[in-house]
């Protein structure tokens, strides 16, 4: 009942899921891809990685790739480490997409976008950031903000 | 008319339940080092971009609303994603001898520090990132500093730290670390970066 408005939004912005097939096909070779983005470091209570239509529990240590998405329960949180060493957790009742994470280290140059779909995200931007203001966004279901080199946290309900 | 009432109430309501569902906060932090930062905080109608610690907005169906937020605010309402923070990258720098790939001399001890840095974390990974000074050439430059990080890793991997753990990068001479004039030598840019997290 509550927030009927923010729930369908939410849904708008799941990804679209692919045959299965596709889907273990992508588990298996991102074994041997360059595609890690980040790492799990820190899993506290209740916290699921979302990958390619199927769900698994997070945990530290884990690496992550684009378009994971990260789901924490009434207890979870978790912490997490991006490759041009951004840093990012999130609280409770969270859902955070790692939508792009593109890094060129050569030129610290790229693109990072995040989507806190609701809880509570706390952010120290990492060398993309640094190096260009607008390489780096989160956005919420109502708001998009420009990271220009910083530490934050956020919020959506 | 009661009915219309009603009616025009339960639109009210609903307006009032949309408008709260798209809520939430953002708070800028102080930062560590003091250096200056900015969030720009964008909503279909309005534009707000937050400079000072503290400084905040909450989102609203007009637009982001500054106000001036607090430490405790912070703590209660961001208590739980600030305590599941990794902890943050430490930074380790080696000097190298100009135009080779050899470690200076002072460097070597420095080592051992990187290593009790991998020893302490739980799941360590190791960023580790070439630096040259201004002589020469992008494209000599490059693969010399991508040569002195590779060189790093080598070493890291051979006392027993995991290969796919550490990512070795070069930056050539694109992030100087005492600001000179091309074509200009310089010790203290002749470096590699090491970022334990």
């Amino acid at each position: 009942m509550k927030c009927v408005m923010t729930d369908s939004r939410t849904k708008l912005h799941e990804r679209k899921r692919g045959p299965a097939l596709f889907a273990v096909l992508a588990m298996c070779c991102s074994l041997a891809s360059a595609a890690e983005i980040g790492q799990v470091k820190v899993v506290r209570g209740q916290v699921d990685l979302e990958r390619n239509g199927q769900t698994l529990p997070a945990k530290v240590g884990m690496r992550l790739e684009t378009a994971d998405v990260l789901r924490t329960g009434a207890d979870g949180s978790v912490g997490i480490t991006m490759a041009d060493n951004s840093l990012l957790s999130a609280g409770s009742n969270s859902i955070l997409s790692l939508d792009r994470f593109d890094y060129d280290p050569t030129t610290n140059q790229g693109r990072f976008d995040t989507q806190l779909q609701k809880g509570s995200l706390s952010v120290i931007s990492g060398r993309m950031a640094k190096q260009s203001p607008d390489a780096m966004t989160v956005r919420t279901p109502s708001a998009i903000l420009g990271v220009r080199g910083t530490e934050f946290v956020v919020s959506a309900q | 008319m009661t009915r219309n009432l009603a009616r025009a109430l339960a639109i009210a309501a609903f307006a009032m339940l949309v408008a709260g569902c798209q809520t939430g906060t953002v708070v800028l932090l102080p930062q560590k080092d003091g250096t200056e930062t900015a969030v720009v905080v964008k909503q279909r109608d309005g534009e707000v971009t937050l400079r000072a610690p503290y400084a905040a907005a909450k989102f609203s169906n007009t637009g982001p609303q500054a106000y001036k937020s607090s430490e405790d605010d912070v703590a209660v309402q961001f208590g739980a994603a600030l305590a599941a923070r990794p902890e943050r990258p430490v930074e380790f720098t080696l000097y190298f001898i100009e135009g080779k790939d050899e470690l200076a001399d002072e460097s070597k001890q420095i080592v051992t520090a990187v290593y009790a840095e991998i020893a302490k974390r739980p799941v360590p990974d190791v960023l580790v990132v070439g630096h040259t000074d201004a002589v020469g050439s992008d494209q000599v430059n490059d693969p010399l500093s991508l040569r002195r990080a590779e060189i790093v890793r080598a070493g890291l991997i051979q006392s027993g730290i995991a290969s796919e753990n550490i990512v070795a990068i070069g930056r050539g001479k694109r992030e100087l670390f005492v600001p000179t004039d091309d074509g200009v030598a310089h010790a203290r840019n002749r470096r590699v970066v090491i970022f334990v997290r």
